[in-house]
C-alpha cells in the first residue's frame, strides 16, 4: 500500500521566535528552517511501515516556497521514495493544504497518509482532520501506536484522560503525537541517494486550489511578559512565602 | 444569530471546560445554546442548563457519541449548524479531534485556541508555542473556533435552560472505539486543579514521582511533568504540560527538576503564582518564577513535605 506524508517547512524549533516590529508576524529572514519536527515522526513511522514490507511506496509532500524541496528532501533521505513539492509563496491556511493534499490524494490513492498532528508555527492542529472530512476517510489523530491491517488500522490515540484505541477503516488519516516513535538521523550515503529521488513540482493552480486566505490577521504582538520574582534561601522561606501569598 | 457550543462531559458530569467555553461564546454575544452528543449523559446536559448565559440545551443521547468518536460528531454537528453562527468547542484532545472536520466541511478556516474574544468577529490566539500572539479577523461564512479555556472564567450556575432531546445524525461507519486506558487518580484534573506540582527530568525515574504526590496529597494538588519527563517514561503521557500536552493556569504551579523548556513554559506561564526548585541556578524556569529555590530536590522535596505536616497540611 502507498503511504503519503505531507511535511511542513517550519523555523527550526531551537530558534528564539522574534516578533517583527511593524507586527506583521514574526521575523524569518535568515533564520534557520526545518522540518516540522511532528512530521519527522510521520515520515519515520511511515518508513518502518515501509521496511517491514507493509507500505510499497512512501510519497512526501511539500507545500511552500522553492525552499520546501530541502524539506521533501530531507524526507527522501529519511527513507521516502518520492516527493511532490506544491509550490507557492503565500502563506498557506489549513484548509487550503487540506485542498490541495485532497487533490493528490485523489490521484495518488494513498491508503494512509500520516501528518504531523501540528506545525509548530501556527499550531493550528488541523490540517489531518480536514483532510479526512474532505476526503470522508476515518481519522486516528494524536497517535501513539499504530497496528496497520491490511483493511483497517487500530491507532492508539493521546488523550486528556489516557490513552484511547480506535480501529479505523483504509484509506485513513492518521495524525502522530510525540511518543509514537524516534526519528532516525539520515546517514550520508542515504543523503547522497535522496539527491537523485524524484520530486515533482506542481502549483496549487494545478489542483484548482484558491490559497487566498479566510482569516485576517490584523497584528502579530508578544505576549506579555513575565517578571521574575525572588530567590529564596531555604523550603522553609518557600513554604512561608506561598503562605504570606496566599497560595497555599 | 446563535452560538453553538459543544461540551466536554464523561456522561456522568460535566467538565469545567464546557463551562468556560460558554463564557467565551457568551463574549461572542448572541443566545448560547449547548450541544450535549453522549450515552446516558442526561446528568451532563442536567448541569449545562444550568449555567449561566445557556437560553437552550441540545441532547443527543446514543450509543453512537459515547466516546465523540470524530467522525460521527462530524455529522452530528454538520445536521446542526445552518441555526448557528458560530460553533465553539473546547480545546480539549476531543474538541480538537472533531472541530477541524466541522470548519472544514463548512468550508471555513477554524481558528485555533483563542485566548480572547476581541471583538464578535475579532480573536487573539497564540502561535509559536506562546512565543507570538496573532489577532485574526474571521471571514464569511460560520465561525468555527476551539477554546483555550486557560484563560476564560467557567461561566457560573443560576441558568434554567430549556433541554431538548435530538435526534442521532448518520453514522459513517468508518470508525469505532475499541477502547481505553485512563489514569486512575483521586486527585483533581490536570486542567482544572487549583496547585499543580510538575516534575521534569531531574526527578530521575517514575518511583521519585511518589514524592511529589505526598505534597500533592496535602495541598488537594495535580501532578503534572515536563516533555522531558513522559519522554524518559516516568510518567504517563497525560501528565504532560507544554505546548504539545496540556496547557494548565491554576493558582500556583510547582515546577520541580524542571529545566523550563520554551515549549514547557509556553504550558504553564499563564500560572498565577510558579514557584521553582532547581539545582541549577541559571535554569531559565527562574526567569519566570516568582519564587525560586536553588536546592536538591532529592533534599528540597522531603523537606517540603515536612514543612508543610508542621503547618498542620
Amino acid at each position: 500500500m502507498k503511504v503519503l506524508v505531507p511535511v511542513k517547512r517550519v523555523i527550526d524549533y531551537n530558534v528564539k521566535v522574534r516578533v517583527k516590529a511593524d507586527q506583521t508576524g514574526v521575523d524569518l529572514a535568515n533564520v534557520k528552517m526545518s522540518m516540522n519536527p511532528f512530521d519527522e515522526i510521520s515520515v519515520e513511522e511511515a518508513v518502518r511501515l515501509k521496511e517491514k514490507g507493509k507500505a510499497t511506496e512512501v510519497v512526501a509532500v511539500s507545500i511552500g516556497p522553492q525552499q520546501a524541496s530541502e524539506t521533501i528532501r530531507t524526507a527522501l533521505a529519511m527513507g521516502a521514495d518520492r516527493g511532490i513539492l506544491v509550490k507557492t509563496d503565500a502563506e498557506v491556511e489549513p484548509l487550503a493544504v487540506a485542498k490541495i493534499l485532497k487533490a493528490i490524494c485523489d490521484a495518488e490513492k494513498p491508503s494512509l497518509v500520516i501528518t504531523g498532528k501540528q506545525a509548530i508555527d501556527d499550531d493550528s492542529n488541523q490540517t489531518g482532520q480536514m483532510l479526512a472530512a474532505l476526503l470522508g476517510w476515518p481519522q486516528g489523530t494524536f497517535a501513539h501506536k499504530l497496528e496497520l491491517g491490511d483493511t483497517d488500522a487500530k491507532i492508539e490515540r493521546e488523550i486528556d484522560g489516557g490513552l484511547q484505541t480506535v480501529d479505523v477503516k483504509l484509506p485513513a488519516v492518521m495524525s502522530v503525537d510525540l511518543r509514537l516513535n524516534e526519528p532516525r538521523y539520515a546517514s550520508l550515503p542515504n543523503i547522497m541517494k535522496a539527491k537523485k529521488k524524484p520530486i515533482d513540482e506542481k502549483s496549487p493552480a494545478d489542483y484548482g486550489v484558491d490559497v487566498a486566505p479566510k482569516l485576517k490577521t490584523l497584528k502579530v504582538t508578544e505576549p506579555p511578559k513575565r517578571q521574575a520574582g525572588i530567590k529564596v534561601k531555604t523550603v522553609a522561606e518557600l513554604v512561608g512565602k506561598l503562605k504570606e501569598v496566599g497560595a497555599i | 444569530m446563535a452560538t453553538l457550543v459543544i461540551a466536554e462531559h464523561d456522561n456522568k458530569s460535566l467538565k469545567e471546560a464546557t463551562a468556560k467555553t460558554v463564557t467565551a461564546a457568551t463574549e461572542i454575544g448572541g443566545p448560547v445554546h449547548v450541544l450535549v452528543a453522549g450515552s446516558g449523559c442526561d446528568a451532563a446536559a442536567a448541569a449545562a442548563a444550568k449555567l449561566a448565559g445557556v437560553e437552550k440545551v441540545l441532547v443527543a443521547d446514543d450509543p453512537l457519541y459515547a466516546k465523540m468518536v470524530a467522525e460521527t460528531m462530524e455529522t452530528l454537528i454538520l445536521s446542526l449548524a445552518d441555526k448557528y453562527d458560530a460553533i465553539l468547542a473546547p480545546a480539549t484532545t476531543n474538541g480538537k479531534n472533531y472541530t477541524p472536520r466541522v470548519a472544514a466541511k463548512l468550508d471555513v478556516a477554524q481558528i485555533s485556541e483563542i485566548i480572547k474574544v476581541v471583538s464578535p468577529d475579532t480573536f487573539e490566539r497564540p502561535i509559536y508555542a506562546g512565543n507570538a500572539i496573532a489577532t485574526v479577523q474571521a471571514g464569511a461564512g460560520k465561525k468555527v473556533i476551539t477554546v483555550r479555556t486557560t484563560t476564560f472564567k467557567a461561566a457560573g450556575e443560576g441558568g434554567s435552560a430549556t433541554i431538548e432531546k435530538i435526534a442521532a445524525a448518520a453514522d459513517p461507519g468508518t470508525s469505532k472505539f475499541v477502547g481505553e486506558e485512563l489514569s486512575k487518580s483521586e486527585r483533581p484534573e490536570l486542567t482544572s486543579a487549583k496547585i499543580v506540582i510538575s516534575g521534569g527530568r531531574g526527578m530521575q525515574s517514575g518511583e521519585n514521582f511518589h514524592m511529589l504526590d505526598k505534597i500533592a496529597d496535602k495541598l488537594h494538588a495535580a501532578v503534572g511533568a515536563s516533555r522531558a519527563a513522559v519522554d524518559a517514561g516516568f510518567v504517563p503521557n497525560d501528565y504532560q504540560v507544554g505546548q504539545t500536552g496540556k496547557v494548565v493556569a491554576p493558582e500556583l504551579y510547582i515546577a520541580v527538576g524542571i529545566s523550563g523548556a520554551i515549549q514547557h513554559l509556553a504550558g504553564m506561564k499563564d500560572s498565577k503564582i510558579i514557584a521553582a526548585i532547581n539545582k541549577d541556578e541559571e535554569a531559565p524556569i527562574f526567569q519566570v518564577a516568582d519564587f525560586g529555590l536553588v536546592a536538591d530536590l532529592f533534599k528540597a522535596v522531603p523537606e517540603m513535605e515536612e514543612e508543610l505536616t508542621k503547618l498542620g497540611y
